[in-house]
């Protein structure tokens, strides 16, 4: 008698609902982002100005290297340079362009690889908790009590200049603080009735790792890196303006604003152009964090 | 509705569960006993900290192992809980044995839909595709009587009101057809009206699917409303047991006379309620003596030094007291000190 009630309804509802189909926690967070027009603008713009990095060759007008000491510092809109000069006489706009490649990458590179390995540590100390909690949240600590800049200045200078070391010494710096979101998001979750739920229902630890924790800890990561990516930029930009982390000629926007400094009085306003660069970036990646952060959280 | 089968579906011998940490031992569970027959309901009635939940936690083997210390042999239908391993336990879990928690804000994943959250357990433990596993969420849901089931299949957890979400829940624990279903206070969350329609349903649904059920409870009348048999908890241990009329009809312990008279019903208005003096025991260091010994108001000397011996009362039956007439004149067995 047990199985005929459960078995007779088998069949009927098959027939009945042929396709039935759930949203997934993608798609919805993907359907409320749609109607997000705030959010989806200034992703579009992100995308922007990550496209017109990678074809920055087709798109700048000119050769970001070659200077030209005839044309130094002049004003937007002279002669072909659309947006002046710098004080070598190179095309601020071609050296923009360029600037993206090498800025955005120390931006997202660093934040990405940090997003991985941080977050994996968070989710193993959260998860496991106890001895090996303590062990890996306790070293996070240590590189805690730096400010971000202060160790990112640090380690760079102590590897020595260039982009790699650069990158290496954001990575370590946004390990700590990605490592704690999500240490925190995943003892919240840990010890919430559903992973119970999932346990007495015979999930084993990886597959509740992987849907549970998972999907309620990737939201608040995901979220806090992307609010990283302005954050890794700016630092990066610092690095340069301090020497430590593109050398010129290279065109990176830290670094385009550290020479053109000298010029201040002279062209602020092609000075400040690649401080647009940098801060119009890191609005709209702030922004559209905060347009995930109140997509992601579907309990609103 | 009792199908009677040689081997129970639950037998729990001397179940001791005690958590061991740098600071204290604490017993939560001593020396309890259990049998609940194939399509029978045994309620577990006790106050807080009286290791209801912690003995249904041990029978899922849900304690944290590196600290919960279990000795004791506990078997669901025929199966050894404790020695199960790594796949066979992940079978045991959710397919032979399933859990109701209490509360319904928390026992389901946030950022899953009812539907999918059923599914994916279809799924793990009959293998079959995510759409087979819909499918039969939507069985599952109409199963539970929730209304216009299609339509919740699709809902996130916080879309759905106490009651549904407590349904819901039901319906993901009845996923794989368990044979016994463990419910650990699944209504004290739910007001008043929910709760009855939830407990019916739960009736119904144990009838029909023809499942074992143990309901942890501290209320008397959901009690009274579901169980064929009671085990009244205190202190980590059985003090008495019965069925649901002679329990709460004729309570023989001290404990559950106390228990009965403390509540409201059919008292005059005005009067008193006859709270139980004292409170309970510190489960770190126990008393040598009977556990209710300190509150009891028919102790002596002799209950404070030694542990009284379950007395069987009759069939199935039985108090954990010095002071219980092993003889009354309707059962006719006699005094069986364990």
């Amino acid at each position: 008698m047990s199985d005929a009630t459960v078995n007779n309804l088998q069949p009927k509802a098959s027939e009945v609902a042929p396709a039935l189909k759930v949203r997934s926690y993608w798609q919805t967070v993907g359907y409320r982002l749609r109607y997000d027009y705030m959010t989806l603008f200034f992703g579009f713009v992100v995308i922007l100005i990550i496209l017109s990095a990678i074809f920055a060759p087709l798109l700048a007008p000119m050769d970001p290297y070659q200077s030209s000491m005839l044309n130094r510092l002049k004003p937007i809109g002279y002669k072909d340079f659309i947006l002046g000069t710098d004080e070598l006489g190179r095309d601020i706009l071609s050296r923009i362009l360029y600037g993206g490649r090498i800025s955005l990458t120390m931006g997202i590179l660093p934040v990405f690889i940090a997003t991985v390995i941080g977050g994996l540590l968070g989710i193993i100390a959260g998860f496991v908790g106890g001895r090996t909690n303590m062990t890996i949240m306790r070293i996070m600590d240590v590189f805690y009590a730096f400010p971000s800049i202060l160790l990112a200045v640090a380690i760079s200078g102590a590897l020595g200049g260039g982009i790699f070391n650069g990158m290496m010494s954001l990575t370590l710096v946004f390990i700590p603080p990605l490592c704690r979101v999500a240490e925190t998001a995943t003892s919240q979750v840990r010890n919430l009735d559903f992973v119970e739920a999932a346990r007495a229902t015979g999930a084993s630890t990886f597959s509740i790792i992987r849907v549970h924790i998972l999907g309620n800890v990737l939201g608040p990561i995901l979220i806090y890196s992307s609010s990283l990516v302005s954050v890794s930029i700016l630092i990066a930009s610092g690095l340069s303006f301090l020497g430590l982390g593109v050398t010129p000629p290279e065109p990176d926007w830290g670094l385009m604003l550290n020479t053109l400094r000298q010029a201040i009085y002279i062209q602020p306003v092609i000075c400040a152009l690649p401080g647009v660069a940098i801060l119009v970036t890191s609005i709209c990646f702030n922004l559209v964090s905060d347009g995930l952060r109140s997509a992601m959280d579907v309990r609103m | 509705m009792t199908t009677e089968t040689k081997t129970p579906l639950v037998s729990v011998r001397d179940l001791n569960v005690k958590f061991v940490s740098r600071e204290a031992t604490v017993n939560a569970v001593n020396d309890v006993s259990l049998t609940v027959q194939h399509g029978e309901v045994l309620c577990i009635i006790g106050e807080s900290g009286s290791g209801k939940s912690v003995s249904m936690r041990a029978l899922m083997r849900l304690l944290p192992e590196r600290r919960a210390v279990i000795s004791g042999k506990l078997a669901v239908d025929g199966q050894d809980v404790l020695a199960l391993k790594g796949k066979e336990l992940a079978a045991f879990r959710g397919g032979e044995a399933a859990m109701i928690f209490q509360e319904p804000m928390t026992a389901l994943d946030p950022v899953y839909t009812v539907g999918h959250q059923i599914a994916e357990t279809v799924r793990r433990h009959t293998g079959c595709s995510f759409e087979e596993g819909l499918a039969r969420a939507l069985e599952l849901l109409e199963l539970v009587k929730v209304p216009s089931a299609k339509r919740r299949l699709n809902a996130f957890p916080h879309e759905l009101s106490g009651g549904l979400r407590q349904r819901a829940m039901i319906a993901l624990a009845l996923s794989c057809r368990p044979k016994l279903l463990l419910a650990d206070e699944p209504t004290t969350a739910l007001d008043a009206t929910v709760q009855i329609q939830v407990l019916i349903l739960m009736r119904k649904l144990q009838q029909e699917l023809g499942m074992g059920m143990i309901f942890v409870t501290h209320d008397l009348g959901v009690a009274a409303e579901i169980a064929d048999r009671v085990a009244v908890m205190y202190a980590g241990r059985i003090v008495e047991t019965g069925t649901v009329q002679e329990v709460l009809t004729d309570p023989k312990h001290p404990y559950t006379k106390g228990m009965l008279s403390s509540t409201v019903h059919g008292n005059m208005r005005g009067q008193d309620i006859e709270a139980i003096p004292g409170s309970p025991p510190d489960l770190r260091a126990l008393p040598t003596g009977c556990s209710f010994g300190p509150r009891c108001a028919f102790a002596d000397s002799h209950c404070l030094e030694q542990l009284p011996p379950e007395v069987m009362l009759g069939n199935d039956r039985l108090a954990r007291c010095f002071k219980v007439d092993a003889a009354p004149a309707a059962a006719d067995a006699g005094s069986v000190p364990a």
